[in-house]
């Protein structure tokens, strides 16, 4: 029952951070100044999310088969292929490379 | 149900498909959505109830934060401490919330639901695209399309348990870094945004072992801000916040960027 508190707390923070955001005005941001930094924002946060989901395992940095699926990606980009088979192909590599028994 | 109403309607569901942000949209929730059924049944299997399990997935809404949650609790950690390490990894959320309100221009109650559905993947297919309208198909497409299955499959998840195996072993988490990288790959043409890349990918790295998971995307997040704000340099192609990422139909002033670079190359 204890448990049920610090869920629901939990919920309540995430919708709170997520709300918060939100209610940033905008006028305050609607600049030269502000754009470059919210483009170079999206650059860096994609670049972290990319890496992360690369690399991290918890606190670790481990190189497993999440390598291989990142260099088929980029292999199948430079092909110009489309989004989902982008996708695919990342999970085929990662797949396949563990069936090989590596990561 | 008028006749001549067909044709019309058939052309707007055409349309709506063959929507690039659409696309986007709905090959992240699948791949997202059946990652799901790994957490559903870590966070049964770490002790949590069925609809503790559910709880998590439908209220809290945030794939990073849930896996923190259960993750402490696995590990013997308290309720404060996993609520602690969850919300702390949302953090981002609220830096997307700001990104996108200043993007998309919500009003009133439309906020509550897109706040609630803001996360990576509906922020990322967002950004990634250049026609407000793109946009907005973009953030509904992921966070209504992620919310759907990924709580489908946590369900499925928590029911069936182990019986389904690590989905690791079907490359799903290779699924979440190609599709990462493919929303971050056509903001890389230019010089400027490939330098800001690198130098965010090294903070990244540098920063996983040092700060608990979740920070280092902000720290990168933080440093790339910095670089944004203290350059002085007008905003280069490719690091506008809303870059169309795919070739049609919108990609008029990348293919001139493109062609500029060939002749230079020529030349």
């Amino acid at each position: 029952m204890n448990l049920w508190i610090w869920v629901l707390v939990a919920c309540a923070l995430s919708f709170a951070t997520k709300l918060l955001g939100y209610l940033v005005p905008t006028k305050l941001l609607k600049n030269a100044r502000t754009s470059r930094v919210a483009g170079a924002l999206t650059i860096g946060l994609l670049t972290a999310l990319t890496v992360v989901n690369t690399l991290a395992s918890g606190q670790d940095v481990v190189l497993d088969a999440r390598l291989g699926a990142l260099a088929a990606a980029a292999v199948a980009l430079l092909l110009r292929a489309p989004f989902l088979l982008v996708v695919i192909i990342g999970a085929a590599a990662a797949a396949l490379l563990r069936l090989c028994g590596w990561g | 149900m008028a006749p001549d109403l067909l044709p019309a309607d058939s052309l707007k569901h055409m349309k709506f498909l063959q929507s690039p942000a659409v696309k986007v949209g709905l090959s992240i929730s699948i791949a997202t959505g059946l990652y799901a059924i790994s957490f559903g049944a870590l966070s049964v299997a770490s002790g949590l109830s069925f609809w503790q399990t559910m709880a998590l997935s439908l209220l809290l809404f945030s794939g990073g934060s849930q896996f923190a949650f259960v993750g402490v609790i696995a590990g013997g950690g308290t309720g404060v401490a996993a609520m602690s390490a969850a919300t702390l990894l949302g953090i981002r959320n609220g830096v997307y919330g700001i990104q996108l309100n200043v993007l998309l221009e919500p009003r009133r109650w439309r906020k509550l639901i897109m706040a609630h559905l803001t996360i990576d993947e509906s922020a990322a297919t967002a950004t990634g695209q250049v026609d407000p309208q793109e946009q907005r198909r973009g953030f509904w497409t992921a966070g209504i399309g992620v919310f759907v299955l990924w709580n489908i499959f946590t369900a499925m998840g928590a029911v069936l348990g182990d019986a389904l195996g690590d989905p690791k072993q079907w490359g799903l988490d290779g699924a979440a870094v190609a599709a990462f990288l493919g929303l971050l790959w056509p903001r890389l043409k230019a010089r400027q945004p490939a330098a800001i890349a690198v130098v965010c990918a090294l903070v990244t790295v540098l920063t996983i072992p040092i700060l608990p998971p979740g920070l280092p995307i902000l720290a990168a997040g933080l440093v790339a801000g910095l670089i944004g704000w203290f350059t002085s340099s007008p905003v280069p192609e490719g690091m506008a916040p809303d870059v169309e990422p795919y070739d049609e139909p919108y990609s008029a002033g990348q293919r001139e960027d493109t062609r500029g670079a060939t002749q230079e190359g020529a030349k």
